[in-house]
């Protein structure tokens, strides 16, 4: 605020920009707009965004407790089955579209000055819309299946914070580097179908050997899921740091979390200055 | 429109010669690499990981220096890929530059284009709303401003029409009426005026007219010489990204005849096979009954589309013609001195004002105005000849969707 209007300056292209309400109005407005466009024309509109997980959470019901057995002697698996679809979602959904966000918003990049950071942001931001209204089916199945409401749900808050910042970074590092390297989409979509069995989605960290779980939460995904399952869930189930064995090893997801936040960030603001030349 | 008369010119030029700059860029130099072969997917960087340091380099500005004066009205000149929206890209901080300085002070606005980032499948309403603020404002300002925008781009009964559903038209009033409401000291323009209808490009020159009034920085990048020397307190041309020459917009438009067509000092003279240049269009303009200079003619009225010649040769029998063509590049009239038989002959070194009139009944459209000087040497020969080189914007009250809206007499007989 204080910093003289006269004195000249240069403003090239950069990640965040100079001006931070800027970049916040920009994000949520690219966000809305998206979020509005997404279902545009279609019939049931809005709903489809909650039918998507919805209905990968029935395929997923269906094969794992009827044909497979899967959910068997899991407390609430059905609750737990859908919550964990609807996070993962989250990321798989902010990541895949953010790979490609820079080229889709191409024509604005090379037209207009404005801080590059937001377009991956935006992209985290519509998923995050999506999500919101996902959860609230969530509490509704959460409630319906006799679960009480407890102080633990707040807990919730934090651990989307963690996959927030999780999905920003990998966001970043991802789009910027697609400018350069078109097969970071397609390797990018093999690493989420892998990610996804690799996370205690259609089974629970629990039910695994005790050194196999340990080593699966480093994953920061995985750490959240099992964490959600005992605040959100079934308060009998081990916490993340049960399961990782001692709080001081939850260290390593979150270091995780925090190091592709970091790198994603790094990575961004060196590509940056040249995004506009390189699409 | 406001009509710069000679004193008010001075006392403006005094005015912007003691202003402080707005825009200073010293040798500013801007490469883009081109590779041979694009090694995109990370296979073929890996399989060949010293081969893709091979690459072009584009040098798309070298060592341009500029000065731009706060509230000067200034014009970058140039052909097609000479380097012109690139400076102006650098300069509204799109592009990085490689080496020099750029300074720019004031609030500059940060898009060069119009209704970038229009979505066609939101109404007119939401698009306004989201230009705006891309374009810097508030989403509060936004959605003050909004029935000033609108009603400025005449659009009231269409503001929840898809934008789809516009025609191209209505879609760059659009962006227009939102580009001036941007708070900015400092506009940066690519050929804005190129499109649009008649009445609405009178329009903008009408707005841009009154932004100058109002003090504003602009930048200004055009083709278009007629607008550079009506509006343009200043001129730079480039050529293959070097800056060739700073100065009044007058002697830089004559400058840009010379480069387009290949009078480059020192080059030889391409397109007339190795004769010698015999004549050359100095400049074109259209003046109104009175001589005054117009950049637009009202439906009805006499207009004169004059040429200033020089002849480098002896010419014996001159034919001076002007090709109109409308914003589809329809030829639509030639006025030419060849109804009137022949023209005395010139020497070389004469200088020449030529002035073809004409009753204007051209439908509204915006023409180019291409000039030319042939001669009959036995056979008819075009000696010069000047593309495009000025613009007239034709108004009338009534579209009759014609090419020309010849007076027509009424006879209704009741039977």
């Amino acid at each position: 605020m204080s910093t003289p209007a006269a004195a000249p300056r240069y403003r090239g292209p950069t990640a965040v920009g100079d001006d931070f309400r800027r970049l916040v109005n920009l994000t949520t407005t690219l966000a809305a707009n998206d979020f509005k466009l997404r279902f545009f024309g279609s019939a049931l509109g809005y709903l489809w965004s909650l039918m998507r997980p919805l209905l990968l959470f029935g395929v997923l019901y269906f094969v794992f407790t009827e044909v497979v057995r899967f959910g068997a002697g899991v407390e609430y698996y059905p609750v737990y089955l859908l919550a964990a679809i609807v996070l993962f979602t989250f990321f798989a959904e902010a990541t895949s579209r953010g790979v490609t966000s820079l080229i889709e918003r191409e024509t604005l990049l090379r037209k207009i000055r404005f801080p590059r950071m937001v377009v991956p942001l935006s992209v985290v931001l519509h998923a995050l819309f999506n999500l919101g209204l996902n959860l609230i089916v969530v509490f509704g199945f959460v409630l319906a299946s006799g679960i009480a409401p407890r102080w633990s749900w707040l807990m919730m808050i934090p651990l989307v914070l963690i996959l927030v910042l999780l999905s920003t970074g990998t966001t970043m590092l991802l789009s910027a580097l697609f400018v350069r390297y078109r097969d970071v989409q397609p390797i990018w979509e093999v690493v989420l179908q892998i990610l996804f069995y690799a996370s205690p989605v259609i089974y629970v960290t629990s039910t695994l050997p005790d050194n196999i779980e340990r080593e699966a939460m480093v994953s920061p995904i995985t750490a959240v899921l099992t964490e959600m399952r005992h605040v959100l869930i079934d308060p009998s189930a081990p916490t993340a740091a049960e399961a990782i064995g001692g709080g001081v090893r939850l260290l390593i997801p979150l270091g995780l979390t925090l190091a592709v936040f970091a790198l994603g960030a790094w990575v961004f603001a060196r590509e940056a200055p040249r995004i506009a030349e390189d699409l | 429109m406001s009509v710069t008369t000679p004193q008010l010119g001075q006392a403006r030029q005094q005015r912007l010669s003691a202003a402080p700059l707005a825009v200073d860029a010293q040798r500013v130099s801007k490469a883009f690499r081109l590779p041979h072969q694009r090694y995109s997917t990370l296979k073929e960087r890996a399989l060949h990981p010293f081969a893709s340091s091979s690459y072009d380099t584009l040098q798309a500005l070298a060592d341009v220096s500029c000065e731009i004066r706060s509230g000067e009205f200034y014009g970058i000149v140039g052909r097609n890929g000479s380097g012109k929206s690139t400076l102006l890209k650098c300069i509204a901080g799109i592009y990085a530059i490689d080496a020099g300085t750029l300074e720019v002070s004031g609030r500059l606005s940060p898009f060069i284009e119009l209704g970038v980032g229009f979505n066609p499948d939101l109404t007119a309403r939401d698009n306004v709303l989201v230009n705006a603020i891309m374009l810097g404002l508030s989403r509060r300002e936004a959605k003050r401003r909004f029935d000033e925008i609108i009603a400025f781009a005449e659009l009231e009964d269409f503001v929840d029409l898809k934008l789809k559903n516009y025609s191209s038209g209505m879609s760059i009033r659009l962006g227009f009426s939102v580009a001036i409401q941007v708070d900015a000291e400092i506009l940066l323009v690519d050929e804005v005026l190129a499109v649009g209808d008649a009445s609405f490009q009178r329009k903008c020159y009408d707005e841009f007219g009154r932004m100058r009034d109002d003090g504003k920085t602009i930048v200004f990048v055009t083709h278009d010489m007629s607008a550079v020397e009506r509006f343009c307190d200043r001129a730079m041309l480039i050529e293959k990204g070097r800056l060739l020459e700073i100065g009044d917009p007058d002697h830089i438009s004559t400058r840009y005849t010379e480069v387009n067509f290949g009078y480059l000092p020192g080059s030889d003279d391409p397109g007339h096979e190795g004769r010698p240049e015999e004549a050359r269009v100095r400049s074109v303009w259209t003046e109104n009954a009175d001589g005054e200079r117009i950049l637009s003619a009202v439906q009805g009225e006499t207009c004169r589309i004059c040429m200033e010649v020089e002849f480098k040769a002896d010419v014996p029998q001159p034919v001076f013609s002007v090709t109109l063509r409308n914003d589809v590049r329809h030829v639509i009239y030639i006025p030419s001195s060849l109804q009137h038989g022949p023209v005395e002959p010139f020497r070389a070194g004469d200088r020449a004002i030529v002035r073809l009139g004409f009753q204007n009944w051209l439908a509204p459209s915006r023409y180019t105005l291409t000039p030319a000087v042939s001669t009959w040497d036995p056979d008819y020969r075009v000696i010069d000849q000047r593309e495009d080189h000025a613009s007239l914007i034709i108004d009338a009250p009534i579209r009759s969707g014609g090419v020309a809206d010849l007076p027509t007499e009424l006879e209704v007989e009741r039977l």
